[in-house]
């Protein structure tokens, strides 16, 4: 208990000598945008969930260096960086797959077989591991009409069936 | 844009639409956009360059058609007609006018819109969500014009409270009366919020509305704002909507490049800005107090009320809260006058209230009802009834924190003080259709592993508790529940519903007690025979013998 603070620290420092070294001569392109953003936002804590998005959104995760710096430059505590990063379920710490499906687990897909599907899905990429496909579950999509519903990299498809799902992934894995 | 062009920009968007024969509206919220409505979109636009009909038809987006499960869906207005899984094939026919040979795919002459009263989606099949000019030529901001030139803030407020407008987040409180406790601090800090985080399963109301027709939500919040004194507004988004962001975005944009928000609002001395902040996928951020936490950009866990918001909320200041449709009913009632709105619907709950109807029905999608109406007119007349010839168990309403509705009670009025006698509550508005293949034990099981997930862990009460009810609800469903593990069930659900901190602890147990309430006998038939009435649990009998 007693060194973790101390430990955060340490690695606070380190980061603000590489990230120094890191946006300076480089000029990373994510890094200037996510620069500006703070600056926007006037460096405010109240903006740390707006910033997260951001980083995530350029980065693709937010890993434990991104959050020092985040927390360096707001001037924040890192464990409230931390703290709201694992709190929402949105925020990734680890990078994401290559390719991602989520079943929508919302009660309208839930009573149209989801369970099921989501038994379906998870079988079917551990048995044959073709690209690498996250599957997950998440959370009502809002689109109950059409349920049930699988979001796959982003595209959210309507009415799924296994072999819709089938299709998918051989498609996937032929890419 | 001060308050006399108002009327000029309305009048010459008007005719603007006018000088075409037609005007094409495809839906372009999430339902539709998920079945494919963007190549739909483009393939008339095509069409119309290849007839050389841009002088005479106009394409553009719309709001929710209603519809949802048969997307995607197109309106015209020359044929006032709604059509149902249009092809790009059916381009052509559109663009030319050949309404006739489009006829079976027409749907808006079936119940499912007869029987409804738009108010909140009124100009959904009529105005391009994405235009400001469009909102303004169907009257927009007018609302807004009437109460900063004719109306005291205190009169908006008597207005409010005359009309009887009740919270659409859920729990139906008097919106009029949290204006005047806002309007009443004395505080020269105000703010409001408005709560856009819908995260029910099942709900998709409030999200098609900002999708829709954001403008309406903005306009609700500045006459608001104008009311208790407030000059900077939030919306709290849902971050799991993209869409509704974007759509946000662009209408925030719109609105204060057209002086309809910001410093000077239609160039009267009255200052109210509206900045967006986006969640991040916590459903606890609903509630109040989590949503404040939320915005100040801290973990989204609630705090103990008193002191309510109106009182003391964002940064400790005074903080009106309303629902995405509190704010969006709120320019008709200015409008109109609070006597039309009491007309609608019952006397306790007047007005309209958008229904998400989902599940096992035959028409999927949004409707509006006024308040009142009777569950079996929305489920059997406007929704088609029930899908695959099965037969109806029971109606789920207000999410993880509702109850559900069984046969018996079909002709209970949907409104606030009728569905908590049963035990049930309102909630945001979605209503989830249940067959007789779907186990109420199972369904149980569900919301709470939903609580149990999204339990943001600072009481334990709620914590330790959902956890608990889950287990014992997964005994029972996998066939190893005893009949002392159900009374613990029912043990454990007072105790969540007496000592949880927030809404969400204390609303946790109530599908539990609405389902052990109506459908005992399943859950009797679950642990002494050992058998689904579904037959959708999969019991696993050798591990209890």
């Amino acid at each position: 208990m007693n060194n973790q603070p101390k430990r955060q620290l340490d690695a606070r420092d380190s980061v603000s000598r590489s990230g120094a070294r890191e946006t300076a001569p480089k000029k990373d392109p994510r890094a200037v945008s996510l620069e500006s953003a703070m600056a926007r936002h006037g460096y405010a804590a109240d903006a740390l969930i707006e910033i997260l998005h951001h980083a995530q959104k350029l980065y693709g995760h937010l890993d434990k260096p991104m959050l020092l710096k985040i927390a360096r430059r707001l001037k924040l505590p890192p464990s409230r960086v931390l703290g709201v990063a694992t709190f929402y379920h949105l925020f990734r710490l680890t990078p994401p797959d290559r390719h991602n499906a989520t079943v929508c687990m919302g009660t309208a897909c839930y009573v149209a077989g989801a369970a099921e599907l989501l038994e379906f899905l998870e079988k079917r990429c551990k048995s044959a591991p073709n690209g690498g496909v996250k599957v997950g579950c998440g959370r009502c999509i809002g689109s109950c009409g059409l349920a049930p519903l699988v979001v796959y990299d982003g595209e959210t498809v309507a009415d799924v069936t296994r072999r819709k799902l089938e299709k998918l992934l051989d498609e996937a894995g032929a890419k | 844009m001060m308050i006399e062009e108002l009327n000029e920009a309305a009048e010459r968007e008007r005719d603007r639409q006018n000088q075409f024969e037609d005007r094409i509206l495809c839906c372009t919220v999430a339902g539709c956009h998920s079945c494919g409505s963007k190549p739909i979109r483009a393939a008339i636009a095509r069409e119309i360059e290849a007839q050389g009909r841009q002088d005479e038809v106009e394409l553009c987006g719309t709001g929710c058609l209603g519809l949802c499960g048969e997307g995607p869906l197109v309106k015209s207005r020359a044929a006032n007609a709604i059509y149902a899984r249009v092809q790009p094939g059916d381009a052509a026919d559109l663009v030319a006018g050949r309404h006739d040979i489009l006829t079976s795919k027409r749907v808006d002459n079936l119940p499912f819109y007869a029987g409804q009263h738009r108010l909140i989606l009124s100009n959904s099949g009529v105005a391009d969500p994405e235009s400001v000019f469009d909102y303004i030529a169907a009257g927009g901001y007018g609302a807004l014009s009437k109460t900063i030139t004719e109306m005291e803030p205190n009169e908006v407020v008597e207005e409010i409270k005359r009309s009887g407008l009740r919270g659409r987040g859920g729990a139906g409180y008097p919106a009029g009366v949290k204006w005047e406790l806002v309007a009443r601090q004395n505080s020269p800090v105000k703010y409001v919020v408005c709560n856009a985080d819908e995260g029910d399963p099942g709900a998709f109301m409030n999200r098609s509305v900002l999708e829709g027709d954001p403008h309406r939500v903005l306009e609700g919040m500045a006459i608001a704002g104008w009311a208790v004194g407030a000059s900077q507004g939030y919306i709290y988004a849902r971050g799991e909507s993209p869409l509704a962001i974007e759509r946000l975005t662009t209408a925030l944009q719109q609105a204060e490049r057209e002086g309809l928000l910001g410093h000077r609002v239609l160039g009267h001395k009255f200052q109210f800005r509206i900045d967006l902040r986006i969640g991040a996928g916590a459903y606890v951020c609903g509630e109040e107090t989590s949503l404040i936490a939320s915005i100040e950009g801290q973990r989204g866990q609630p705090r103990p009320r008193p002191p309510y918001p109106p009182e003391r909320g964002l940064w400790e200041q005074p903080t009106l809260i309303n629902n995405v449709e509190t704010f969006a009913a709120i320019p008709s009632i200015i409008l109109n006058g609070a006597d039309w709105y009491r007309k609608i619907g019952s006397p306790n709950s007047p007005g309209t209230k958008v229904f998400a109807l989902a599940g096992r029905i035959v028409h999927t999608g949004l409707v509006e009802v006024p308040l009142g109406t009777t569950l079996r007119k929305v489920l059997f007349e406007m929704g088609g009834g029930i899908a695959g010839g099965h037969q109806f168990k029971a109606a789920q309403t207000g999410g993880p924190a509702g109850g559900c509705i069984p046969s018996e009670h079909l002709d209970l009025p949907l409104d606030y003080d009728s569905l908590r006698t049963i035990g049930s509550m309102m909630g945001s508005g979605g209503l989830i259709v249940l067959d007789s293949t779907t186990c109420m034990v199972d369904m149980a099981r569900f919301f709470m592993e939903f609580c149990m997930d999204e339990s943001c862990g600072k009481c334990t009460p709620c914590r330790a508790g959902t956890v608990q009810m889950h287990h014992l609800l997964h005994r029972i469903t996998t066939g190893q529940g005893t009949e002392s593990d159900a009374a613990t069930l029912e043990e454990l659900a007072d105790l969540l519903k007496e000592t949880s901190l927030c809404g969400l602890g204390q609303a946790a147990p109530n599908p539990v007690i609405s389902t052990l309430r109506h459908f005992r006998g399943e859950y009797i038939a679950h642990i002494r025979e050992h058998r689904c009435p579904a037959g959708s649990c999969e019991m696993r009998r050798e591990v209890t013998v």
